[in-house]
């Protein structure tokens, strides 16, 4: 399924580099620490997590990540937004927390990957 | 903000004067319209600029053409039927200003003049397409080029011992341009025809080294990943305060780092880990626990991954 299947299911408000969209979502992570999703998260998975400042976005692109979901209403600083926009990263927000997220996504098939 | 492409950042590059016609047919007012049906036919072209002792006084199309054949006019001159003062362009403006001309006047083509308003080509929309096609060509090939050379550049250079070292600045505190110096390793290896899987590996453990330098550090420190046949090391260097215990730092989960720091998702304790996991060697020091040195080799044969 690609980033903005999944974006229009679960109502997320695509933020930055709506041209990149269409990739197939791999499978998914989520944990608000940067070092923990370095670790785990591969190519190609959307990234579930509260944290909104730029090195998300350092992150992400490292990892060449699908895109990164931000939970909870967090909004993303000006600075994080354009680095995604400069980085080609799509950053999603929502209201919904990091939990029922990652449960939406299992519910439509993204696996979580160990 | 919408992501801005190669071609939208062409059109404000290249200049009018680079895509115009340079080989410009043109007629004199006395031209008859007879002569002009012929001209035109010969160049396979739908209109000609007007020039008189030199100057541009006009343009006439195959518009102008069919109304004089249709009021049996086709003997009277070019100068009686022509747009006079027609619009015209400069050769250094930019494409995107011709564009503009293009969507709003209903003209097939515009006259083109230098700073003096001689006329020195004509430009249509095919030109425009073909110059930004041309360019986006030139452009792939060099690309190409300076791919094929980067990756070939240690068959291509004989020595006893080759390598390329590339030096990062990180400097503390510096969190708005935390990750930039993995993410240029990270492309300058995509580059040398490194593979993915080696690409990861090295991203990740310089991400996790900048970061400690950014986060742990009095005066920040450098970075450098040095590329060698069948190797890459990464050395991160930096002026103190030093780790005391190294043993300890290894731990899971042990870390330094104040709230503040950990709120925004750094100092985890794992950074160190991190980078154990993706190298083949790892040398962690902190003489006189003053200051720190940390060098990691990735093997580029052996494809192994992370561990």
């Amino acid at each position: 399924m690609t980033l903005e299947e999944l974006g229009r299911k679960l109502s997320l408000e695509v933020r930055t580099a709506t041209g990149k969209l269409g990739t197939e979502v791999t499978g998914g992570y989520a944990a608000d620490l940067l070092s923990c999703a370095m670790a785990k998260a591969r190519a190609g998975n959307v990234w579930v997590t509260l944290q909104s400042h730029p090195n998300v976005v350092a992150v992400a692109s490292l990892l060449n990540l699908a895109g990164v979901i931000v939970t909870e209403g967090m909004i993303p600083d000006a600075a994080t937004l354009e680095k995604a926009e400069e980085e080609g990263i799509p950053i999603l927000t929502t209201e919904l927390t990091t939990f029922t997220v990652v449960g939406r996504l299992f519910e439509l098939g993204v696996p979580g990957v160990e | 903000m919408p992501e801005i492409t190669r071609l939208q950042e062409l059109v404000y590059e290249l200049k009018i004067g680079e895509v115009m016609t340079r080989e410009v047919v043109t007629v004199a007012p006395q031209t008859s319209m007879t002569e002009l049906r012929e001209i035109l036919r010969e160049h396979r072209i739908s209109g000609v600029p007007v020039v008189e002792n030199g100057e541009l006084v006009g343009i006439i199309s195959i518009e102008d053409l069919i109304k004089a054949l249709a009021a049996g006019e086709m003997e009277a001159p070019v100068g009686e039927k022509m747009t006079r003062d027609p619009v015209t362009l400069r050769t250094d403006g930019p494409v995107v200003l011709a564009i503009n001309h293009f969507t709003s006047y209903d003209f097939g083509r515009f006259p083109v003049v230098d700073g003096k308003r001689k006329l020195v080509g004509v430009l249509t929309r095919g030109d425009i397409i073909q110059g930004l096609l041309k360019k986006l060509e030139v452009e792939y090939h060099e690309e190409e080029i300076h791919r094929y050379r980067a990756s070939h550049i240690f068959e291509d250079i004989a020595s006893d011992r080759t390598s390329i070292v590339l030096h990062y600045d990180v400097v503390a505190r510096d969190f708005d341009h935390a990750g930039e110096a993995s993410s240029k390793i990270k492309s300058a290896l995509s580059r040398l025809g490194a593979s993915p899987q080696i690409v990861r590996r090295v991203a990740i453990a310089t991400y996790e080294a900048e970061m400690n330098i950014i986060l742990h550090t009095d005066e920040g420190g450098e970075i450098s990943a040095e590329v060698q046949p069948g190797r890459i090391t990464i050395r991160a260097v930096d002026t103190g305060p030093g780790i005391p215990d190294i043993e300890q730092a290894m731990q899971p989960g042990f870390s330094t780092a104040p709230e503040w720091i950990r709120e925004l998702g750094f100092g985890a304790g794992m950074g160190l880990i991190n980078i154990q996991r993706c190298a083949d060697e790892m040398r962690l020091e902190s003489p006189e626990s003053r200051w720190t040195s940390l060098e990691v080799v990735i093997a580029l044969d052996g494809e192994k991954g992370e561990k």
